[in-house]
């Protein structure tokens, strides 16, 4: 066979691979209780939206998509302001410590969470953040900051030395070199940073659940709720399933122009 | 790479990082270590046992079954998402509409929460409701994850090959990407076979990529908890119980906090053991040349 | 060994080009004899690279043939043209020694081991590359790692010609001149056709015998060194040969020669007769500023001219003027006095070009092209 027809054939077997479950969660999300209890259907025979009816009229359900972008949004602001400056350091200088400074970063991902989720609490409670958006915010900026940093630095190496040399002789001070100029020539992956710093903070359950208890409740924790004395409501599982993956799709079809360059250039 | 500056002033610049992630990362390492080193019953009632903890804990059989559950589980998960991660992206058009909406749909799976993952393969592989249950049983195996420790493992194994390949193929993809086509170009006048231009051209370039990839993996899959926890449980019996999950069960379930700081601190060295003598590895491999 | 023949070739990127500015070559003949060294010459984005790239079979036409020694090779893919291209940018194997990277296309050919042994070490040998036949590719210089580039075509035997695409864009200007001769060394031993794209008209006529002048995805003219800059046969070559270029001076058709402003250039009675049928309104009056003779004093039939400046380069000096509102270049020998204010000038008949449509009109028919027909 054609060695391209073959790339393409593989590529699709792929896809297949990678929508079946998915295929089958949004279809269950639009099938009732009974007909997923009653046996095997391909496509659902009485199309319903219960599910998603349910969701949407019931205020502890929607907050908890409400709760989730907060958090999400300010832990994206937070990860560039602080990883912007420090990528920038990694790219231009050599300072002490920077090469151990950089697998510390990385070190915090690897403490298993199941213990230190404890004190986590501890600590966001004896300074009073237990159960705020921004408390989950500062706590996924451990996972973010250093992938941040690293994609950050990779797209800032690419921009050369003499760029930066050219403003300051031109007068420029570094605050205001760095935001009119630099930036916007890395725009790219600003815009690939926040799309990782979004998978990252998106799909994290454990933290989100144990910083919060009504009021920044993430919609993950509140999915839980579905497993009730009856067993589990499978068709509102999976409509709520369907729904926390919508914002990913969306965000990724919002950057996929600079995603695509950030890959063109290899910086991701 | 860049000529850099030798300058300590950069240390302002990396301040704010430092702050923040010292902030979320120091005081509860800290605590750790002092539960680490203590019995506590109650919240002032608390004696020092040092190391006590540390030498019942590497006798604890159950915990010693579930690092070697761990270690097998990611070993197993790195050797199938590594080479399937790199075929995909080999196989990822560059060019063209296709190459932007390819790299979407791959992306998918990364973007979904880990206990809708977990859920998604519950609905999936249920042998009642799901699709992939059904049509397994369907053509004469029998499976059923909720019973047989085998199929929960594979069924857990699955799913993270689901769940995480696209990662290592879009690494993949990115490193691809940044391969001029003079390489590819000069390869064919070169005659290069497709394996050789593989192995001396696509493979020396994914490298980079490739150490970043493993070692995500590596520390995501060894700490695996949310997905297996929704979709088994830990079970059937302990088949999928791994460290994070066991660990999780004596903090809380029996509140041994002790041991388990004590086990956790372990387990945790052990994670930055390996990555670095990993990073230090490819690094000397790196200066050899 | 080959001679390389290009019949009606015209290549467009686009799928369906609608006019003459969707090709990025224009249709073309042309022909590159067997053991030639020639330069491919023009301004970035005017076909050369693209044009490289069909011979080589990078690219496929849209349109005409690719003959090598009289035989099609349109759809013989480029690893068995038998032919060697470098690249602007050095491509090495990284992970590999200097000599795997030179032996590699020996053997992707199969060769016995003990053959791409001698034959690597015959070819790092020329290339001054022996020493470090043991290193990894990765961390040689720029210009080691080009001739690395250079030779993995070298070593192949059987290559008909080695195609070289700005190969010194990233060297070392001091290095630039030591390769140059390297490579002009190595066509004399090998006495392969090489065919050599560039830019720089210094580079083009240190290199090569031939220099064909590209425009506009056109071969405009095809010529030694020196024809291109005595007698340039389009307006463009001209312009980009020689430094400065030629000044080009827009005029109409009028009795006697040609006339711009109120200047009347006359022209010799053969001259005028070829004119005479051409309809056109674009003709250049085109003459080298080598060639503009300088009096030093008022002399008849010499024009007057304005002297606005002149700029002192050593050997020689270039003085701009203003010949009724036309600026015009003339460079005269040091020794020479140069001129203040006033200037007078006259323009030898020799070497005083016209251009219709861009294109010289010739006295000395028949052109050196027609012989090159195919």
């Amino acid at each position: 066979m054609d060695y391209s027809l073959r790339k393409k054939l593989g590529l699709a077997l792929y896809i297949v691979f990678l929508f079946i479950p998915i295929y089958w969660l949004v279809i269950m999300s639009f099938k009732g209780t009974e007909e997923i209890l009653g046996g095997l259907t391909l496509w659902p025979q009485s199309f319903t939206f219960d599910n998603y009816h349910t969701i949407f009229t019931d205020s502890t359900w929607y907050m908890g998509y409400v709760n989730s972008m907060i958090y999400v949004s300010m832990n994206m602001a937070i990860t560039l302001v602080v990883a912007l400056p420090a990528a920038y350091a990694f790219s231009r200088y050599r300072f002490i410590g920077d090469s151990h400074l950089f697998f510390w970063l990385l070190s915090n991902r690897m403490a298993p969470p199941a213990v230190f989720l404890l004190p986590f609490f501890q600590l966001y409670s004896s300074v009073g953040l237990f159960d705020t958006h921004i408390a989950v915010a500062l706590a996924h900026c451990l996972f973010t900051v250093p992938l941040a940093v690293w994609i950050l630095e990779g797209f800032m190496s690419g921009v050369p030395r003499e760029v930066d040399e050219t403003a300051y002789i031109d007068g420029y001070s570094f605050p205001k070199f760095f935001l009119r100029i630099f930036l916007p020539m890395i725009r790219s992956g600003i815009g690939v940073t926040a799309f990782f710093c979004f998978m990252f903070s998106w799909v994290e359950l454990l933290f989100a659940r144990t910083l919060t208890s009504v009021d920044a409740k993430p919609i993950a924790a509140i999915m839980t709720r579905t497993v009730g004395a009856a067993g589990i409501d499978w068709g509102l599982l999976a409509a709520a399933g369907v729904l926390t993956i919508i914002p990913g799709i969306l965000v990724i079809w919002f950057v996929r122009n600079h995603v695509a360059k950030g890959f063109a250039l290899g910086r991701v | 790479m860049q000529r850099k500056v030798r300058d300590n002033k950069a240390w302002f610049l990396v301040l704010p990082v430092f702050i923040l992630v010292a902030f979320s990362a120091i005081v509860p390492i800290m605590t750790v270590v002092n539960y680490s080193v203590q019995d506590i019953f109650d919240q002032n009632t608390a004696y020092f046992v040092g190391a006590e903890w540390y030498r019942e804990m590497l006798r604890n059989p159950a915990l010693l079954d579930s690092l070697g559950r761990q270690f097998f589980f990611s070993f197993s998960v790195l050797a199938i998402e590594v080479p399937l991660g790199i075929l995909i992206a080999l196989v990822m058009p560059t060019k063209g509409r296709m190459a932007a909406v390819s790299l979407i749909l791959v992306a998918i799976p990364l973007l979904i929460p880990w206990n809708v993952v977990g859920t998604i393969w519950q609905i999936f592989s249920r042998a009642d409701i799901g699709l992939f249950g059904y049509a397994v049983n369907a053509v004469g195996i029998d499976y059923n994850y909720t019973s047989d420790p085998t199929a929960a493992w594979l069924t857990v194994l699955l799913m993270d090959v689901w769940h995480w390949t696209p990662l290592i193929a879009l690494l993949c993809y990115s490193g691809l990407r940044a391969i001029p086509e003079a390489f590819y170009q000069a390869a064919r006048i070169d005659r290069a076979s497709k394996w050789a231009i593989f192995r001396h051209i696509q493979l020396p370039r994914l490298k980079s990529v490739l150490v970043i990839g493993v070692l995500l993996r590596f520390m995501d899959s060894f700490m695996i908890y949310t997905e297996p926890f929704v979709l088994t449980g830990g079970g059937p019996g302990n088949s999928t119980t791994f460290l994070s999950q066991a660990l999780t069960q004596m903090a809380i379930g029996q509140f041994d906090i002790g041991p388990a700081a004590a086990f956790s601190l372990i387990y945790y060295l052990i994670v930055l053991l390996v990555c670095y003598a990993f990073f230090t590895a490819i690094n000397q491999l790196d200066k050899a040349k | 060994m080959a001679e390389i023949r290009l019949k009606s070739l015209a290549h467009s990127y686009k799928s369906k080009p609608t006019s003459p500015n969707d090709y990025a070559i224009r249709e073309m003949n042309h022909v590159w004899h067997q053991g030639g060294a020639y330069a491919l010459l023009g301004p970035s984005g005017c076909g050369k690279s693209t044009l490289l790239n069909i011979i080589s079979g990078l690219l496929s036409p849209s349109n005409g043939e690719v003959l090598f020694d009289g035989k099609k090779v349109n759809d013989i893919p480029p690893e068995e043209r038998n032919i060697a291209q470098v690249f602007q940018f050095p491509v090495v194997y990284d992970s590999m020694t200097v000599f795997d990277n030179l032996a590699f296309p020996l053997r992707n050919m199969k060769m016995s081991e003990d053959k791409v042994h001698s034959r690597v070490i015959e070819i790092a040998a020329v290339l001054e590359l022996s020493d470090l036949l043991k290193n990894k590719a990765k961390n040689l210089t720029a210009d080691e790692k080009q001739k690395v580039s250079m030779g993995r075509g070298l070593v192949r035997s059987d290559v008909s010609a080695i195609l070289f695409d700005e190969p010194l864009t990233v060297i070392d200007p001091h290095l630039k001149w030591k390769l140059r001769r390297k490579l002009k060394q190595i066509h004399e031993q090998f006495n392969i056709t090489m065919v050599y794209v560039t830019h720089d008209q210094l580079e083009a006529s240190t290199f090569a015998d031939k220099i064909a002048v590209m425009y506009g995805g056109q071969i405009v003219q095809f010529g030694t060194p020196r024809e291109l800059f005595e007698k340039p046969n389009h307006a463009f070559v001209g312009y980009f040969i020689g430094s400065p270029g030629m000044n080009l001076i827009k005029a109409k058709k009028c009795k006697g020669g040609l006339m711009f402003n109120n200047t009347l250039v006359q022209l010799n009675p053969e001259m005028q007769v070829l004119l005479d049928p051409i309809t056109t309104s674009n003709i250049k009056i085109g003459i080298r500023p080598e060639f503009v003779h300088v009096w030093d004093d008022k002399a008849e039939g010499a024009f007057e001219c304005d002297v606005l400046h002149t700029e002192d380069l050593g050997t020689y000096k270039i003085i701009t003027m203003k010949l009724d509102g036309e600026v015009l270049k003339v460079r005269i020998h040091e020794d020479r006095i140069v001129p203040t204010k006033k200037a007078y000038i006259s323009f030898p008949e020799q070497w005083l070009k016209v251009y219709v449509d861009e294109y010289l009109v010739d006295i000395d028919e028949p052109e050196d092209e027609v012989k090159e027909t195919i």
